[in-house]
C-alpha cells in the first residue's frame, strides 16, 4: 500500500464522493440477501425495525466498501475498471475516506444493536472486520484464494438480517451463507479471467493472473457443483418449499451449464470469453432469483 | 476590493452542499430513533 493519491488536491470531496466511496452498485445485492435472510426468517419485525435492520447492513457494507477503498487506492489507480474512484481520481484525500469508513462502520453496528439485537450487531460487526482486515488487508495481495475465503465477507448479510429478526443463528440462514460463499469464486474468477490483465498490472495474485485461465475454468466448476448443492439443499432438507426448490434447481442447472460451457472454451482472449462474461452477468441474476425465490416461498407457501 | 476567488467559491459550495446532506441525514437519524423507540416500547 502506498500513501500517495494519483493528483494533489485542495478542494474538499463532493458528497457524491463519498457514496461513491461505498460502493453502491455492490451495496445492491448485500442489500437484498440481507433483506432476504430477514424476511425468510419466522418471526415478523416491527417494519420500522427491519427497515433499520437492513439500513444497518447496506451502512455496514458502505463502511467496508469505503476502507476496502481506502487501503487499495494504489491498485485501484493502475486498474481501469477502479481508476476513476475518488481516491485514486485525487477527488478525495485518504485521511477522509479513512474517518468516514470507521465512522460509518461503528455507527450501523451500534444502531444495529440499540434498534434489533446485539448478536446481529456482532456478526455485522464481524463481516465488516472481516471484509476489511481479512480480505483487503491480509489475502488480497498475498493469495489466489483471497477470493475463497474472502467471499465469507459478502455471506454474511443473509445471516444478519435473519440474526436481527430472531437473534440467533439457524441452519437455513447458516445454508444460505453457504450459497453465497461457494458462489462467490465462479461469479468473481468470471470476471478476473477476462480482466485479468488489469489485475496482473495491479500485482494482485488473481487465480487467472498466477495458474492460468485452464486452471481458473476447472475451479469454477469445481466451486459451481457444492454451490448448486448448497443452493438445492434447503428443500430436501425441508427448510423450504416447492417454489423455492424448483427455481433453486432449475437456475442451478442453467448455472452449471454455464460453467461447462467456461470449462469447455480454450481462449485466452478477453475478446472471445464470451462463455466467461455470459456466466458473469447470470450469477448475478442467479443471486436474485435464489433469494427473491426463497422469500416468495415464504409468503406463498407459510 | 478584489474579485472572489474562484476556488475559494468553489469550495464554499461544496462545504454548502455537503453541510446540507449531513443535514438531512441527521434529521433522518432523529426521525428514525424517533420511530425506533415508538417501536421497541410498543414491543415491550
Amino acid at each position: 500500500m502506498t500513501t500517495t493519491t494519483a493528483t494533489p488536491r485542495t478542494l474538499p470531496a463532493e458528497w457524491r464522493d463519498f457514496v461513491e466511496l461505498t460502493k453502491p452498485k455492490v451495496m445492491r445485492l448485500v442489500v437484498f440477501t440481507g433483506l432476504c435472510g430477514l424476511l425468510a426468517a419466522p418471526v415478523t419485525m416491527h417494519p420500522v425495525l427491519a427497515f433499520t435492520a437492513v439500513l444497518c447492513i447496506a451502512l455496514g457494507a458502505g463502511a467496508a466498501g469505503a476502507l476496502n477503498q481506502w487501503y487499495e487506492s494504489d491498485i485501484d489507480a493502475v486498474m481501469k475498471r477502479t481508476r476513476s474512484r475518488p481516491l485514486p481520481a485525487g477527488r478525495m484525500d485518504r485521511e477522509s475516506a479513512l474517518h468516514f469508513g470507521v465512522g460509518l462502520g461503528i455507527f450501523s453496528v451500534l444502531l444495529m444493536g440499540l434498534a434489533t439485537n446485539w448478536f446481529a450487531a456482532g456478526v455485522l460487526a464481524v463481516s465488516i472486520l472481516f471484509y476489511v482486515l481479512v480480505y483487503t488487508v491480509w489475502l488480497k495481495r498475498r493469495t489466489p484464494q483471497n477470493i475463497v475465503i474472502g467471499g465469507a465477507a459478502g455471506a454474511f448479510p443473509p445471516l444478519v438480517g435473519w440474526a436481527a429478526a430472531t437473534g440467533q443463528a439457524d441452519l437455513l440462514p447458516l445454508l444460505l451463507f453457504a450459497i453465497v460463499f461457494l458462489w462467490t469464486p465462479p461469479h468473481f474468477w468470471a470476471l478476473s479471467m477476462f480482466v485479468r490483465s488489469d489485475y496482473a498490472k495491479a500485482g494482485v495474485p488473481m487465480l487467472p493472473v498466477v495458474a492460468g485461465v485452464g486452471a481458473t475454468r476447472v475451479q469454477i466448476v469445481l466451486y459451481s457443483l457444492p454451490m448448486a448443492a448448497a443452493a438445492v439443499a434447503p428443500w430436501p432438507l425441508g427448510l423450504a418449499g416447492a417454489v423455492y426448490g424448483l427455481a433453486a434447481v432449475a437456475f442451478s442447472l442453467i448455472f452449471l451449464a454455464l460453467a461447462f460451457r467456461v470449462l469447455v472454451n480454450r481462449s485466452a482472449e478477453p475478446a472471445e470469453m464470451k462463455p466467461e462474461k455470459q456466466l458473469f452477468a447470470f450469477s448475478i441474476l442467479y443471486l436474485f432469483v435464489l433469494f427473491g425465490a426463497l422469500v416468495a416461498d415464504k409468503l406463498l407457501m407459510p | 476590493m478584489s474579485a472572489p476567488d474562484p476556488d475559494t467559491d468553489e469550495i464554499r459550495r461544496r462545504q454548502r452542499a455537503r453541510a446540507i446532506v449531513m443535514g438531512l441525514a441527521l434529521g433522518g437519524f432523529v426521525i428514525l430513533l424517533y420511530f425506533i423507540t415508538i417501536a421497541r416500547m410498543g414491543a415491550q
